[in-house]
């Protein structure tokens, strides 16, 4: 393949030879083992990398803090992974009017050690935050705890500069949390997992570290009582920063609750959730609670970690299926939702065809009533007899249509995202 | 048009149809009126079925269509196409469903914004966009527009509150984008659909969050000698960490058209802050303080916080009113919807008050404060030779000094048919043709509320297989990038 030989040395030759190395079986995506990984310095040279790698047919996967290669299913291939790594900077805080420009190899803390100088934060508690990079926590939407009151990415992100296939670096969005000029690519961006371009920047709204928090954690007897008090806290006049539920195949449903903001308007409102909570016990909080969901990812293995998603009337009805498929296929499992209708379930202790049909009907269960499954991590075994992603309804054709105007060779991450985009 | 495609029509929506010049000329243009185009035919379908039908026919035909709501938008986005149709969708105005546990409404696009509100106050929810419209407006121009209103610097714009769409694709076919749950697997197509002024296709159901009312709304009026006071005060409340529901701003001229027009005992003074603090009593009580004390210290000489929901109706009357109100000063106006960072307010207002002194206009100022959302007033007399184009001139300029500052040329009126020319100023060739891609995707036959949004129609090719030139291009009309 002389044209992928030459391929190789053009790409040495835009970042200099010492930023491109022969990958090693630990780069490897989901059994997919990739020839080569690049780190370009600056948008430049990816774009670069991208125009080169397409015209010598190479597949491309793009990698951040290398803390989610496995979400999404496996890749139908990959030659060369290209590396986010180097454009690492915070390149603007312009706290005057809360907003931020970020390169998309910068990791999370770093972001938010940088904003915490001026008092702000990236109002965003996803997993992994000191190894995850701005750019792959887009691609994969990941979220936490504090979506309930300041919305998840699409609510956050402003702006976005993505480099396609093609060589293209396109800009939308901008600057300004108010603009309505031209489509939103940046919410098209979100959660796309590098099958579109990949992100260079990205410019999101800010807001104030809360000068004072408070948490509080209750049991509740079974899954109506969690339901009941979670849906009592929703409607009331209480605005929580986080509202999470966990939940385990040895332990009765615990609901943990949280407020910001002035010491007087935090205390009056831990106050009012005890009394709506007469019901239950208060408990004394886990160290660490609003973590909770990463602990899922460790455990005995073999193991499955999926996302669900599902209407806030529905969590209690949820875990009680939950419950009742794991005791049959005589499963462990734990999980963690927010309030808000995501949450991460752990499934531990069985064979890939009792994983894959203990998912599937959970699966169904979660779509017919408006929701879904994804599957995040698991063995392969289970991972290639699934789309990991679940139904696309009707809406296939066009994500596809979308897929072949971004990236019609199908350069970048090829396979790995909904329905096999 | 062809009798025969006239016929298809009526087979589709009956009665349904208008084809009389006297009555299509309600349908020429939209808020926008110094652009008027006559459709060859104005449909207004009562089912998502009807309106597959007729999308269908166009797509067949090659008619251009433009759907419209209620036809209060401010850029032309339900300006007609000539040569095209108007599928209106205000017989499409029923509230299907109201999930309270789940906090959410479906409904069909001719709802009226605020009847949205209306239908789930009595417990204890709002709709949270409100544009100044909203007693008008609908669901399904909202968004097109991702239309925001005073309140959305802390609840967010109509894209935050539109979890799925029952969509009608250009080509007729249905699609169903998102989920009533929230982060459903895929691409977020409601967030790109969301905005596209009408370009993607017709939304058919809307599935919305609504949110809950706030323990108590407290109200602020606070009078300054000049729009820079008033402004430094914007920036230390916002520097103080705080999240006001709300934040606008009024300067002299646009309080006297609204004392004129509404009688809301507004202050006669420089600049005209109202700043609107929700949530938990405790909080605001505290936060409130802190407000007062800003507004003190940047030199408010008047402050009224409003005791009582009537009073607070009466604070937010002439802000409401502001743009209507314009009509009591001067014969004729301009509005544009500029977008600035806030740090950039006290020189971009100054050289607004420059640059309409150097072209012999008054400029009126009403914005959102919080957001950097400029709503200038151009104010002129058509009657008088070359001020209507001196009028132009400078809202288009004060539009480009908001993007040399960082900013946008549209926070919520979109870009439609009068700003399209601009589009350039913001964004760069590849930008725009990147977000070109997008409606290839959704309409390659360009036959959705064509010609808008972007200054240069991008041909969309097909992808794979041998190179086929677009008719247009053979003929000389188009090129291909």
């Amino acid at each position: 393949m002389a044209g992928v030989e030459a391929a190789w040395s053009d790409l040495r030759a835009i970042t200099g030879a010492e930023h491109v190395w022969a990958a090693t079986p630990d780069d490897a995506v989901d059994g997919v083992q990739p020839r080569m990984v690049i780190e370009p310095g600056n948008p430049d040279e990816i774009v670069r990398v991208l125009k080169t790698a397409t015209a010598a047919g190479l597949q491309v996967i793009p990698r951040g803090g290398a803390t989610k290669m496995d979400w999404g299913n496996p890749p139908r291939g990959g030659d060369l992974i290209v590396s986010t790594r180097r454009l690492n900077r915070v390149a603007e805080h312009a706290w005057g009017d809360m907003t931020a420009t970020v390169e998309a190899g910068c990791t999370l803390q770093q972001l938010q050690q940088t904003l915490a100088e001026h008092g702000q934060r990236l109002a965003l508690d996803p997993l992994w935050p000191e190894k995850a990079t701005i750019g792959g926590i887009l691609a994969t939407n990941d979220s936490g705890a504090l979506r309930i009151r300041f919305g998840s990415l699409r609510d956050l992100i402003i702006g976005i500069t993505l480099a396609l296939a093609d060589g293209t670096l396109a800009k939308s969005g901008g600057k300004v949390v108010k603009n309505v000029a031209g489509y939103d690519l940046p919410k098209l961006a979100t959660g796309s997992l590098g099958t579109l371009g990949i992100i260079t920047q990205a410019i999101f709204r800010l807001h104030p570290i809360p000068r004072e928090s408070r948490s509080l954690s209750f049991s509740t007897p079974d899954s109506a009582a969690m339901n009941a008090l979670v849906l009592a806290l929703l409607d009331s006049k209480l605005v929580p920063t986080g509202l999470q539920v966990r939940a385990a195949y040895s332990s009765l449903p615990e609901i943990d609750l949280r407020f910001e903001g002035t010491a007087a308007g935090c205390d009056v409102q831990v106050d009012q959730a005890v009394r709506l909570a007469a019901g239950s016990c208060r408990i004394e909080g886990q160290a660490d609670v609003w973590n909770a969901h990463a602990a899922l990812w460790s455990g005995s293995d073999p193991a499955v970690v999926c996302k669900f998603t599902l209407l806030p009337a529905s969590l209690g009805t949820f875990f009680d299926k939950v419950r009742e498929v794991a005791e049959q296929a005589h499963l462990r499992w734990r999980l963690v939702a927010q309030a808000v209708g995501v949450g991460w379930l752990r499934l531990e202790g069985a064979t890939p065809d009792v994983f894959l049909s203990a998912m599937v009907e959970l699966r169904q269960g979660l779509e017919a009533h408006g929701g879904s499954l994804a599957v995040l991590r698991g063995p392969l075994e289970v991972k290639s007899k699934i789309d990991v992603w679940g139904s696309s309804g009707d809406t296939l054709p066009v994500m596809k249509s979308v897929k072949a105007q971004f990236d019609p060779i199908g350069v970048l991450n090829p396979g790995r995202f909904l329905g096999g985009i | 048009m062809e009798a025969r495609i006239l016929d298809k029509f009526r087979a589709v929506v009956g009665r349904g149809l208008i084809t009389e010049p006297s009555q299509l000329h309600t349908y020429e243009c939209d808020g926008l009126t110094n652009f008027r185009v006559l459709p060859l035919a104005v449909l207004l379908p009562k089912s998502t079925a009807e309106v597959q039908d007729v999308v269908r026919i166009c797509s067949r035909e090659k008619i251009p269509f433009v759907a419209r709501g209620s036809g209060t938008g401010l850029s032309g986005g339900a300006l007609p196409i000539d040569g095209g149709i108007v599928i209106s969708l205000a017989r499409m105005n029923r509230i299907l469903e109201v999930d309270l546990p789940n906090a959410r409404v479906v409904v069909e696009p001719g709802v009226i914004n605020a009847d949205v509100t209306q239908r789930v106050a009595p417990h204890g929810y709002f709709y949270a966009p409100d544009p100044s419209s909203q007693s008008v407006c609908s669901i399904g121009g909202n968004v097109a527009e991702n239309s925001g209103g005073a309140h959305c610097l802390k609840y967010g714009f109509t894209t935050t509150h539109v979890l799925a769409l029952e969509v009608v694709l250009p080509d007729g076919s249905l699609v169903h984008l998102g989920s009533r749950a929230v982060d459903r697997p895929g691409y977020d197509l409601p967030g790109v659909f969301v905005g596209s002024e009408g370009t993607l296709g017709i939304a058919t159901k809307v599935v919305l969050r609504i949110v809950k009312k706030p323990e108590v709304i407290q109200t602020l009026l606070a009078a300054f000698n000049s729009t820079n006071e008033a402004g430094a005060a914007v920036s230390g409340i916002i520097a103080a960490g705080m999240l006001p529901a709300a934040i606008e701003m009024m300067d002299n001229l646009a309080i006297q058209a609204a004392e004129a027009s509404v009688h809301a005992g507004y202050p006669d003074c420089g600049g005209l802050l109202l700043v609107e603090l929700d949530g938990p009593a405790a909080e605001v009580e505290h936060l409130m303080e802190q407000v007062d004390e800003i507004c003190r210290q940047c030199g408010a000489w008047e402050i009224r916080v409003a005791q009582s929901e009537a009073e607070r109706a009466v604070v937010w009357k002439g802000r409401k009113a502001a743009f209507a109100a314009m009509g009591r000063i001067s014969p004729n106006y301009i509005v544009q919807d500029g977008v600035i960072p806030r740090t950039a307010l006290p020189k971009v207002l100054s050289e607004i008050e420059r640059m309409g002194a150097a072209a012999g206009l008054r400029v009126a100022n009403v914005f959102h404060a919080g957001d950097g959302n400029l709503h200038p007033l151009v104010l002129y007399d058509v009657r008088i030779p070359g001020q209507e184009e001196r009028a132009y001139e400078l809202s288009v300029n004060i539009l480009r000094l908001c993007v040399q500052c960082g900013g946008s040329i549209t926070g919520e009126h979109g870009v439609g048919e009068e700003k399209k020319a601009m589009m350039g100023e913001m964004f760069a060739e590849p930008d725009l043709e990147t977000m070109q891609l997008v409606r290839c995707a959704f309409d390659p036959q360009q036959l959705s509320n064509p010609g808008k949004v972007f200054p240069r129609t991008r041909l969309c090719a097909e992808r794979t297989g041998p190179y086929q030139p677009h008719p247009l291009e053979t003929a000389g009309v188009a090129q291909f990038f």
